[in-house]
């Protein structure tokens, strides 16, 4: 039992670290980091994350595990780890093309013709078209396969209706995956389709939501008449849900990297600094007793994504156990925030720049992490995902089960 | 990364579980628990044929000479099997104890009785409620002999010796005490979980002796239940998960309202959260096993969040397993209680959680200010 890399994984690390160093510099470690749901959509960023990306591209670092002939390095499950974990110490923009890379890029490279994959891979990699993914809808969130916004053939183009919500990074896509009905005499699985659409397309309306935090990384994205050609259909019409299976499955196949936020040495420390009770709090047995929690299931995560770790290692299928990062990560976060901002006492209440102690890391951290609770899955919907498909449980009677979509109650009966 | 245990421990694993299938079915829990037998002579007698007390006991003294990688996995299996025997007592603390600050003369006396089960050994520490470790302690030895009393020492009815904590001239010593010797009256208590005995020893003028050196007792103690913090962290996540077995497969097949109430999607997020709670405590013992293994500095603070972390999901388990059976976990005939039992016992014999909770952040201070 050893945390080392193989000899092959340190040569391909140090590889790794080369290059970086060779074209940027280490990270202050007293970085606080991303906002991780705050907003990233400036110009300036913008092209500076497309300026990067495409120095990864000409280099040969991006989307490594992409097939070499659209330009990645068909690279390992753990190589990418290895990748990601030595970028994350550099200096780098902000990332805005998490989804594109992440979900996008492997949907088509799965489900795409060749003629699709030439067309959108390459650019996808170099950063120079960035992606967004229009799937939950207001009635469509959790249960995403009663989305509403439709697709009507007309001649050689579908036309699309509706409304998407939640969508990241919107106000500055060129392209978006899109899962739409273009059948409601079918039950809902069965009634999708699956395209690519272009964000500049006209009927395409894009407003900003506001989060709790003030950020406006998300959007709601109206469609009227928009026309979208059938050759940016990925697989067959009514073929739609299973693609969306595999966008979704990578969305959670990213393995849970580092905090979401401050952590529970810095929780220790404040403790150390701040009195309570008229001294300092860190003597007080409920404050040691709470960071002693608080600490060992951090570690608990920790050491859960190292099981993982070595699975793709092994290059074997990790386990269940890889499903509970973020579901407990979230919970855990939320409270590690909530327990700092009640630390400072009365000033926990400030959200002020000279005032507020940790430079207000407590209170954005407490306004930000609901939201990763909710996204890319919900702490319920996640519950429901171990106990039926890891713990095999029978799944709950479903009342919309073999019905047409059209005849799906959705509101209550007046 | 390879943050697993070898083939060859899993192999060991399998061999533990399959025996202690055969050997310690609930039902030997159960009798012991219903019976007055303080533990099942036949399962440690069998234990040690198999050679698992002696598992880090070195070959030159009758032990099979592994490392505690193999150790923690068979004490996961004996936790699994929530087994009637003092196998923590003798193996987790009286063995590590002298291997730890044995003299060449101890080590040859004790460790092969204790690698053929012969001989059955204990930690005596505490003395009233209240305690968790040596703070307050009154027991004092003095030109070789030992006074004072011990309350509750775990197996302290079934030993041969135990290890005790006493205050001596230049500070807190441990001794060995034959506890069969004159000077000794032990009798057992009634015990929270009857499948663990407990008992009350009261030294007169006993004869003992030093193990290790006077004042270095507590360095010694530390580093014994940081072991036994790990080894029993294992026994925790075994039962743990064994409990979590039993009430889903129960759940799968009870009915109401006409499906099996394991549909229920309350129910089975309480199940997913059990399983979280679980695959935590795994991964937080592993790295205990780790540090264990290597000896290493961090052991400290391994041992803390396997302890506390094996605590929380065993206990969670036994709450929930009586919760989610209904009416009948709360019979007696049902297996729930043993362990329900067995998890409160296990989450104080070695100290609360709460006091290594404290432990921790005073050890995370000590990491800082280093």
């Amino acid at each position: 039992m050893d945390f080392n890399d193989t000899p092959e994984e340190a040569a391909f690390r140090d590889e790794a670290r080369s290059w970086l160093e060779a074209n940027s510099k280490l990270k202050d470690p007293d970085d606080p980091g991303e906002d991780l749901l705050g907003e990233r959509s400036s110009p300036e960023v913008i092209q500076a994350a497309q300026g990067w990306q495409k120095q990864k591209a000409d280099a040969g670092w991006a989307c490594i595990t992409w097939p070499k002939e659209y330009g990645g390095r068909e690279a390992t499950a753990i190589q990418s780890v290895i990748w990601g974990q030595e970028e994350g110490k550099f200096q780098t923009p902000p990332n805005v093309f998490g989804i594109g890379l992440g979900m996008c890029g492997p949907t088509i490279l799965t489900h795409g013709t060749e003629e699709q994959k030439q067309r959108w891979i390459p650019e996808l990699l170099s950063g120079e078209k960035i992606w967004c993914q229009l799937f939950s809808e207001p009635a469509a969130g959790s249960d995403l396969a009663g989305l509403r916004t439709t697709a009507v053939k007309d001649g050689d183009d579908w036309v699309v209706n509706g409304q998407k919500i939640w969508t990241t990074g919107a106000h500055f896509c060129e392209w978006g995956i899109l899962v739409v009905r273009t059948d409601a005499n079918v039950a809902k699985h069965a009634g999708l389709s699956y395209f690519v659409v272009d964000m500049q397309a006209p009927g395409v309306e894009i407003r900003p939501i506001v989060q709790i935090n003030g950020g406006k990384g998300f959007n709601e994205v109206f469609f009227t008449d928009v026309r979208i050609p059938d050759a940016n259909r990925l697989s067959e019409v009514g073929n739609g849900w299973a693609v969306a299976i595999t966008t979704l499955m990578n969305e959670r196949a990213s393995i849970g990297g580092g905090g979401a936020g401050g952590g529970v040495s810095d929780l220790l420390e404040m403790a150390e600094e701040t009195e309570l009770e008229g001294r300092p709090a860190i003597e007080d047995s409920a404050v040691r007793e709470k960071i002693a929690d608080l600490y060992t299931r951090s570690r608990g995560v920790q050491y859960t994504g190292y099981r993982t770790l070595t699975a793709l290692s092994r290059g074997t299928t990790p386990g269940p156990e890889s499903s509970l990062g973020k579901l407990v990560g979230g919970a855990l976060a939320q409270d590690m925030a909530a327990f700092g901002i009640e630390l400072a006492g009365v000033t926990g209440a400030t959200l002020d720049d000279g005032i507020t102690p940790n430079d207000s890391l407590w209170q954005e951290m407490y306004l930000s992490i609901p939201g990763l609770r909710i996204a890319g899955g919900t702490d319920e919907v996640l519950r429901n995902i171990i106990a039926e498909r890891v713990l095999g449980l029978p799944p709950e009677t479903r009342a919309d089960k073999g019905i047409a979509f059209k005849d799906i109650p959705t509101a209550p009966a007046n | 990364m390879n943050f697993d245990f070898s083939e060859d421990q899993k192999l060991l694993q399998k061999t533990a579980r399959d025996f202690l299938a055969e050997h310690s079915p609930l039902t030997v829990c159960r009798e012991i628990l219903e019976s007055d037998q303080p533990y099942s002579q036949a399962l440690f007698k069998a234990t040690a044929e198999m050679g698992f007390q002696g598992t880090v006991i070195p070959e030159e003294y009758g032990g099979a000479g592994f490392g505690h990688l193999e150790l923690a996995v068979v004490a996961e299996e004996l936790g699994r099997a929530v087994a009637p025997v003092p196998f923590s007592s003798s193996v987790y603390l009286a063995t590590e104890a002298i291997l730890l600050a044995g003299s060449d003369e101890q080590k040859q006396q004790y460790l092969p009785k204790l690698a053929s089960g012969e001989a059955v050994g204990t930690l005596a520490v505490v003395e009233k409620p209240g305690q968790n470790g040596t703070e307050g302690i009154e027991a004092a030895f003095k030109d070789g002999k030992l006074s004072g009393t011990k309350l509750p020492v775990p197996d302290g009815d079934v030993a041969d010796f135990a290890i005790v904590a006493a205050g001596a001239k230049d500070g807190l010593a441990l001794v060995i005490v034959d506890l069969d010797a004159d000077g000794v009256k032990r009798e057992a208590v009634g015990s929270f979980d009857p499948s663990r005995s407990l008992a009350q020893i009261e030294f007169t003028d006993a004869p003992a002796s030093l193990l290790g050196d006077v004042g270095a007792a507590e360095a010694i103690l530390d580093k014994v239940f940081d072991r036994a913090a790990v080894l029993i962290g294992f026994e925790q996540l075994g039962g743990a998960e064994r409990a979590f077995e039993i009430t889903k497969e129960f759940m799968q097949g009870r009915y109401a309202f006409g499906r099996p109430i394991a549909s229920f999607q309350a129910l089975k997020h309480r199940l997913a959260d059990l399983w979280c709670e679980i695959q935590l405590t795994r991964s937080n013992c592993y790295y205990g096993a780790w540090a264990l293994s290597n000896d290493d500095d961090e052991l400290g603070i391994a041992a803390c969040i396997s302890r506390i972390a094996a605590c929380k999901a065993y206990d969670l388990a036994g709450v929930e397993m009586i919760q989610l059976h209904g009416g009948v976990g709360y019979t007696w005939e049902y297996d729930c209680h043993l362990f329900y039992r067995r998890a409160k016992f296990l989450s104080v014999v070695i100290g609360s959680p709460a006091s290594w909770k404290h432990k921790l952040v005073s050890r995370l201070q000590a990491q800082n200010a280093a």
